[in-house]
C-alpha cells in the first residue's frame, strides 16, 4: 500500500515529485496508468501501482505504454503515462498523431528530464515536444506543484480534449518536499464512441484535423495568458526581471529574492503578453530555463528583448551558485567572496557492479577474449565499459546494440576484417527494442554473436518485473517469455542458441570463443538472476587463505567489489620481467559465494569462509 | 545557525545515506519547519558516491546546498567526508565515520585511497569529529545499526533537541518489535556519546 494512500485529505507529507504525482493520479480517478522504468521517472508508476481502484502496468517500452494510455483515454477513461526523457523518443510516433485525434478521457504524460545526466545517455529538453506535437506543457517547480499541476492537467486535457505533458526534471522527481494532499474524486468514463473521422488517421481524415490543432494552439495560448499557473511577482529591484519555469524558479527566488519574476507553470503555448508585461516592469529580462534556449528563442522571435544563454550555461543544472555570478557580471557588480573552498582531490568512485553480479562472469570472459568489437546497450551491464573489464565499445540507445553490431559487421573496414563483432544486451532492453534489431540481423545474414544477459529484472532502475521473469507489476504470476524460443522464432538457428550459466567461466569462455568463429548470428543467453531480486539465493561466502595467496591478482580482474588488496609487492620472473603483485582478502560479510573469483585463482587460495562468530550480513549487495 | 539550516549527508550507495537524510527531514518537519531533501544518486545503488542534501527552515526554495554553506557534514565513510569539504561554510562541522570503503578502481591500482582522510580534513582548518560507527554497531550486535549510530552522532549538532530525532528514528522500528526499538535507542545514544567523547577530547 502506498505510504500516502490511507492519508486523509488536507494532511501534509514529505513526498518526492514522483510520489506527489502518483497521489494526484489516484485522486484524479485515473483508470489506466502505464510506463516503462527509467530514471528519474520510475517511482511514479511504482507508487501508482500501490493504489487501489486503478489498473497499472509495466509496458515493454514507452511507445506501448503511451498507446495503452491512449486506448484508455479514447475509451473515455482518465489515463496516465510516464517516462524518462529519452522514452519519449520511442513513444513520439504515437504522440505526433495523437495530437490530431485528441482524447476523450483526460490523458497526462509525465516526462522526466535528466538534467545533469545523473543516469542517462543524453540531456535532451522535453519541452520541445510541446511545440513539435502542439500539446500543452506544464512545468512544476516542487512536489506540491507536481501534485497540483497533475490535477490541473487532467482538467485541461478534458476541456480541450488534448493530451497534456507534465515536464519534470530530476530535481522535481527525486526531491522530497512537503505536500498537502486532497481527496479522490472518482471519474466515470464516457465509453468509446465510434468516430472514424476523428480516430482513424488516414490522410483524408488527418488533413481535416490539422487546422483544428492549430486553432487549439491559439485557444490554449489565451488560456495560458490568463492561467493562475503563470504569475508575476513584481519584486522591488527592477534592474533585472526573470522569466523562468520548473526548478529554475526556486533557484531564481533563492538567489534574487527582490527581483521581479514571471513564473511559468503553463509554459506551452507560451503566454507572450504576460512576458511583455514583465519586460515592461524592468530594465533587463533574463530567461532562466533548463536546458535549451527554447523560450528565449521564442521571445526573441516575438521581438521581446531578453537575455538567456548568452550568460547562462547551455548544459547541466542551474543553481543559485550558477546564477549569482552570471547576473553580477551582467550588472557589472563584484560578488562578495564565497566561503566555498576548492574541493580536495580524491579518487573517483564510479558505480560498480554488485558483489556476485552474474554480469561479472560475462565481462571477465569478454575481457579475456581477443579481437572483439563489442556493441553494448543500456542497463547495469553498460558498466562493463569501465574497469577492470573495458569490454564494451559502444552505447547509444535502448536496443541499439543489435543494429549497431550489424552495421559494424557490414561496414567493417580493412583493419577490422579479422575482428569478431559481439553485441551485449539485457533481457529487458532486448524486449524493449532489441528484438526488432535481432530479426533484422538474422534476415540480413549478419555475422554477429549476441550475448543476451537475462537477469530476470530491469536491474539498473531497481529490479522491476518484466515479461522475462513471469511477474507483473504487483509481483503476481504472469506469462513468462522463453528467450530461447523467442530468438528461435526470430530465425536464429537452434544450434546457434546456447543457454549458459554465467558463473561457469570455462563453459562461458568456450561457448563465446566458438560462436564468434561461426560466420552467422549466434545468441548466447545467460540465465542467472540479478542479485538484488528475490530469485537470487545467497551461497556460503568465501575467504582467502593468506598463506596460499601468491599475489597474482587474477581474482581482481573479475571486478567483484568484495575483493580487497591487503598489500602490494613486486616479483622478478625467471625471464627477468618484473611483475606487480597484489595480495588480497575477501570481505566475507558481503560475499555471497558465487564462486567467480576462485576460478581464475592460480594457487587455489580461495576457500569457504569459516566464521569464528555468527556472520552478520550487511544489507544489500553493494557494500564493500 | 542561519535562517535555513543546511545538512549534507554523504557516503556510498547502499549505506543508507538517503534514509538517514529522510529521517532528519521528518524530524525538521515534525517541528513545523519547511524542508527539502535532494540527492545526486543516479546510479548510486551500484556503489557510487551519494550526497544527500537537507535544507530546512521557515521557507526553503532551492533544494540544493550551495558550496560553502553547509552547516553540518555527516560522513558515512571517511574518504567521502573528505570529498565534500568544500560544501561546508566557515565554522561548519564534519561528523565522520572512520570506516574506509575502498572501491574497485583503487584495488585495481588505478588510484590511491588517502592514507589518513581525517588528517587531510584537519589540514583544511574545518572542524571535524571522527568516530568508528561501524565498530559501535558491530559491538551492539548488528552492523545495520550503523545508520542509527550516525543519526545519534548528529543529534547534538542540530538546531533542535535530540529527542525529536530519536522519536523519528524509533518510529521507523515501532512495528518491528520492542527489542529492535531498544537496540536502536542504544545505537542512537552510543553515536551521541561517541561524538560527545571525541569533542571533549578535542577541547
Amino acid at each position: 500500500m502506498a505510504a500516502v494512500m490511507p492519508a486523509p485529505a488536507a494532511s501534509r507529507h514529505l513526498l518526492s515529485g514522483n510520489e506527489a504525482v502518483a497521489r494526484a493520479v489516484w485522486e484524479a480517478g485515473v483508470k489506466v496508468a502505464a510506463a516503462y522504468p527509467g530514471t528519474p521517472s520510475t517511482e511514479m508508476l511504482e507508487e501508482i501501482a500501490t493504489y487501489p481502484d486503478l489498473y497499472a502496468e509495466w509496458s515493454v517500452n514507452e511507445k506501448v505504454s503511451l498507446e495503452v494510455a491512449i486506448g484508455a483515454a479514447y475509451a473515455g477513461s482518465r489515463a496516465f503515462c510516464c517516462m524518462k526523457h529519452v522514452g519519449m523518443n520511442v513513444a513520439s510516433d504515437a504522440l505526433m498523431t495523437l495530437t490530431l485525434t485528441g482524447v476523450s478521457g483526460g490523458l497526462v504524460i509525465a516526462i522526466a528530464d535528466d538534467v545533469g545526466l545523473s543516469s542517462s545517455q543524453n540531456e535532451q529538453d522535453s519541452r520541445y515536444w510541446g511545440r513539435f506535437a502542439h500539446v500543452p506543457v506544464f512545468e512544476p517547480a516542487d512536489s506540491q506543484e507536481a501534485y497540483a499541476m497533475t490535477l490541473d492537467a487532467f482538467a485541461l486535457s478534458e476541456q480541450f480534449q488534448v493530451p497534456v505533458i507534465l515536464r519534470m526534471t530530476t530535481r522535481i522527481n527525486h526531491v522530497k518536499s512537503i505536500v498537502t494532499v486532497g481527496e479522490r474524486v472518482p471519474h466515470t468514463g464516457a465509453g468509446f464512441r465510434k468516430d472514424p473521422a476523428r480516430y482513424v488517421m488516414v490522410p483524408g481524415n488527418a488533413g481535416k484535423r490539422i487546422p483544428l490543432m492549430f486553432q487549439r494552439d491559439r485557444d490554449l495560448r489565451v488560456v495560458a495568458e490568463n492561467s493562475p499557473l503563470n504569475f508575476i511577482e513584481p519584486g522591488s529591484d527592477r534592474r533585472v526581471g526573470f522569466i523562468t519555469s520548473g526548478p529554475a524558479y526556486m533557484h531564481v527566488k533563492e538567489a534574487f529574492p527582490d527581483a521581479p519574476v514571471l513564473k511559468l507553470g503553463f509554459s506551452c503555448p507560451a503566454p507572450f503578453e504576460k512576458c511583455r508585461e514583465l519586460a515592461a516592469l524592468v530594465d533587463q529580462v533574463v530567461v532562466v530555463e533548463e536546458v535549451e534556449p527554447l523560450l528565449e528563442t521564442e521571445l526573441k522571435a516575438q521581438g521581446i528583448a531578453v537575455i538567456g544563454k548568452e550568460i547562462l550555461p547551455l548544459q547541466g543544472e542551474l543553481s543559485p551558485a550558477v546564477l549569482r555570478p552570471a547576473i553580477a557580471r551582467l550588472l557589472g557588480e563584484v560578488l562578495p567572496e564565497s566561503e566555498a573552498t576548492t574541493a580536495l582531490q580524491l579518487f573517483p568512485r564510479p558505480p560498480t557492479m554488485c558483489v556476485a553480479c552474474p554480469h561479472l562472469g560475462v565481462y571477465y570472459t569478454l575481457s579475456q577474449v581477443r579481437n572483439l568489437n563489442i556493441s553494448g546497450d543500456i542497463g547495469c551491464y553498460t558498466l562493463g565499459a569501465g574497469h577492470p573489464w573495458q569490454a564494451m565499445d559502444t552505447c547509444v540507445s535502448m536496443g541499439a546494440s543489435m543494429g549497431i553490431a550489424l552495421g559494424m559487421d557490414k561496414g567493417r573496414g580493412e583493419s577490422d576484417k579479422d575482428k569478431r563483432v559481439v553485441a551485449v544486451i539485457g533481457d529487458s532492453t532486448f524486449l524493449h527494442m532489441g528484438m526488432q534489431g535481432l530479426l533484422d540481423m538474422v534476415y540480413n545474414k549478419g555475422n554477429v554473436t549476441v550475448l543476451l544477459l537475462d537477469n530476470r529484472a530491469v536491474g539498473m532502475t531497481g529490479g522491476q518485473d518484466n515479461p522475462g521473469n513471469g511477474r507483473d507489476i504487483h509481483g503476481n504470476d504472469a506469462p513468462r517469455i522463453d528467450f530461447a524460443k523467442l530468438v528461435s522464432a526470430l530465425g536464429v538457428k537452434d544450434e546457434r542458441i546456447h543457454v549458459v550459466n554465467p558463473y561457469e567461466l570455462p563453459v562461458l569462455f568456450k561457448t563465446i570463443r566458438e560462436e564468434v568463429k561461426v560466420p552467422e548470428v549466434s545468441v548466447i543467453i545467460t540465465d542467472q538472476p540479478c542479485v538484488l531480486i528475490k530469485d537470487y539465493h545467497k551461497l556460503k561466502p568465501y575467504a582467502v587463505d593468506e598463506d596460499k595467496c601468491t599475489g597474482c591478482g587474477n581474482c581482481i580482474d573479475v571486478g567483484c567489489p568484495a575483493i580487497h588488496v591487503t598489500r602490494r609487492g613486486k616479483e622478478v620472473k625467471a625471464s627477468g620481467r618484473e611483475v606487480d603483485l597484489a595480495f588480497v582478502r575477501i570481505e566475507s560479510s558481503v560475499c555471497t559465494g558465487c564462486g567467480l573469483c576462485l576460478q581464475p585463482c592460480a594457487p587455489k587460495a580461495i576457500e569457504h569462509y569459516v566464521p569464528s562468530a555468527p556472520i552478520q550480513f550487511a544489507k544489500g549487495g553493494c557494500q564493500a | 545557525m542561519s535562517a535555513t539550516t543546511n545538512i549534507l549527508v554523504v557516503g556510498i550507495g547502499g549505506q543508507g545515506v538517503m534514509t538517514a537524510t529522510e529521517i532528519l527531514a521528518e524530524a525538521a518537519i515534525a517541528l513545523g519547519h519547511d524542508a527539502k531533501k535532494t540527492e545526486v544518486a543516479g546510479m548510486a545503488q551500484r556503489g557510487g558516491v551519494v550526497s544527500s542534501h537537507l535544507r530546512f527552515g521557515e521557507r526553503v526554495l532551492s533544494p540544493q546546498i550551495t558550496p560553502g554553506s553547509a552547516d553540518v557534514l555527516l560522513g558515512f565513510e571517511s574518504a567521502e567526508a573528505m570529498r565534500w569539504q568544500h560544501m561546508l561554510k566557515k565554522g561548519g562541522i564534519t561528523l565522520m565515520n572512520t570506516a574506509r570503503l575502498v572501491p574497485p578502481v583503487v584495488e585495481l591500482g588505478l588510484f590511491d585511497y588517502p592514507d589518513d582522510p581525517l588528517a587531510e580534513i584537519r589540514k583544511t582548518g574545518n572542524k571535524v569529529v571522527a568516530f568508528d560507527a561501524t565498530t559501535i554497531a558491530q559491538e551492539l550486535g548488528d552492523i545495520r545499526l550503523g545508520n542509527t549510530v550516525m543519526l545519534g552522532a548528529i543529534a547534538d549538532h542540530l538546531p533542535f533537541g535530540a529527542e525529536v530525532l530519536l522519536d523519528c528514528v524509533l518510529k521507523r522500528f515501532a512495528r518491528k518489535g520492542e527489542k529492535l526499538v531498544e537496540l536502536n535507542r542504544r545505537a542512537f545514544e552510543a553515536g551521541r556519546a561517541a561524538v560527545g567523547a571525541a569533542e571533549a577530547a578535542l577541547a
